[in-house]
């Protein structure tokens, strides 16, 4: 028990960063920026926007959409090698972005960002789920759930593989 | 009433074994109400149309398949249907469903004899040639899908009396289905070629023609929630027989309890059958499968 305790003051003194309020993203390959990467183009106007509730009601969707994604256990093995913390960030960017708000999409583009994932039409059907049940907990009217899953279907052109 | 409780006793036990098995394998990869309902003749569809979309809860990646039983109750028959699809891999439908037709009090007006049941056996395959109804959402094109129902009706004789050239005939269909998520609407439109009458349940071809003809069937339908969508139905149908034949119509509701079970509840507009006008009455099926 000592020992353990040891080790673990060893490691936060050895990693000050674990500490930090904001866990840090991994490195990743350089690629370039664009809005363009986000897939398709962003609704014409913001309505469907205020009806999640502007950027925080994205931002809670978002995270309770990849917290059921992780505790699924149709799509838990996909997020393992997956670095959370930049994919609820981009997620939010993405989502943020295509409903006409006040956002920049700063991730990859879909092809490459799901590139070796191995991911099927059911797993992309399920992310699906978690999002709508996401979108319900945010109070988003179905009409304006559609208006968005009408932006994300056509992905799975690119985010498909096998 | 012992048909409805019938019908809802095999619901419950096909249900339950379903859930079981659907429990084992992994879960339908299907949007929810995205196989569309089990039609009068079997294949996947809004209820009287075929549609593009191919029965069962699987994707391109699996098998899916489902059971249904269909009650519509008219003033003077009633028409019941039993029957099972299978859709392998989102591509191709196989279907078999089995109609009866019952002209209860209304077979002794006819000179048939109370009770007097017409059955149809149909079965239909379809395939999927193009497009995606769900995921093409940039794109204007609908999901597309050739199918055949190949129809057996039992009565034969009293078909030829009735003025009917064949007891068996083939439908060949071409169906459009396209979901427009951003108005939360389904559209389906199908081209079918037929000689039936009545469908097929009172034969094919008669004396004012036995050459294909083509008919139309069109279904909108109003996305609710993801469990909920309400919708019409128009179909037209040839006129061999020397009786009367109207074209069919409904308005219908269907509820996906989840990717198990399904109901649909509505009331069809059938007109006249065999000189019996205004067949009008509540459709109700219950489906079944994953």
């Amino acid at each position: 028990m000592i020992r353990i305790l040891t080790i673990a003051v060893i490691i936060g003194i050895a990693t000050p960063t674990l500490a930090q309020p904001t866990p840090a993203e991994a490195p990743v390959d350089a690629y370039v920026q664009s809005n363009a990467n986000a897939g398709t183009t962003p609704l014409a106007d913001d309505r469907v926007f205020k009806a999640f509730h502007g950027k925080a009601g994205v931002d809670r969707v978002v995270d309770e959409l990849v917290d059921l994604s992780v505790a699924d256990p149709r799509t838990a093995d996909i997020f393992k090698a997956i670095d959370l913390v930049r994919l609820r960030r981009t997620l939010k960017e993405q989502i943020c972005y295509l409903l006409a708000g006040p956002c920049d999409y700063t991730g990859r583009d879909m092809a490459s960002a799901h590139k070796d994932l191995g991911i099927q039409r059911a797993d992309f059907n399920a992310l699906v789920e978690n999002l709508q049940i996401a979108m319900d907990h945010e109070k988003v009217p179905f009409r304006a759930q559609n208006q968005l899953l009408a932006k994300l279907a056509p992905m799975q052109r690119n985010i498909v593989r096998r | 009433m012992r048909g409805w409780v019938g019908i809802l006793a095999l619901w419950a036990v096909v249900g339950g074994s379903t859930t079981a098995l659907a429990n084992e394998l992994r879960p339908s990869g299907k949007l929810l109400l995205t196989q569309g309902v089990s039609t009068v003749e079997g294949s996947a569809g809004g209820g009287l149309a075929s549609w593009a979309l191919i029965a069962g809860y699987e994707t391109r990646d699996g098998i899916g398949a489902n059971v249904h039983a269909t009650r519509v109750e008219l003033p003077d028959y009633r028409f019941t249907a039993y029957g099972a699809a299978v859709g392998l891999y989102d591509r191709f439908e196989l279907s078999y469903t089995r109609q009866a037709f019952d002209t209860q009090g209304t077979g002794a007006k006819l000179g048939l004899g109370k009770g007097f049941t017409f059955h149809q056996e149909v079965i239909g395959a379809k395939l999927r040639v193009l497009g995606d109804a769900v995921y093409d959402q940039d794109r204007w094109t609908p999901q597309v899908a050739v199918g055949a129902q190949f129809k057996k009706a039992d009565k034969g004789a009293v078909i030829s009396l009735l003025g009917g050239k064949h007891d068996e005939g083939v439908d060949y269909y071409v169906a459009a289905t396209k979901i427009f998520l951003k108005q939360s609407l389904v559209l389906n439109g199908t081209l079918r070629a037929t000689k039936a009458n009545q469908t097929g349940l009172l034969g094919f071809g008669g004396p004012n023609s036995d050459a294909y003809h083509a008919e139309f069937e069109g279904s909108a339908a109003l996305l609710l929630t993801r469990k909920l969508a309400v919708g019409a139905e128009y179909r037209t149908k040839p006129s061999n027989l020397g009786l009367k034949e109207d074209d069919w119509m409904d308005v219908f509701a269907v509820y996906a309890i989840n990717k198990t079970v399904s109901v649909t509840a509505g009331y069809a507009d059938l007109g006249e059958i065999a000189t019996f006008k205004g067949q009008r009455g509540l459709y109700l099926s219950l489906q079944a499968g994953f």
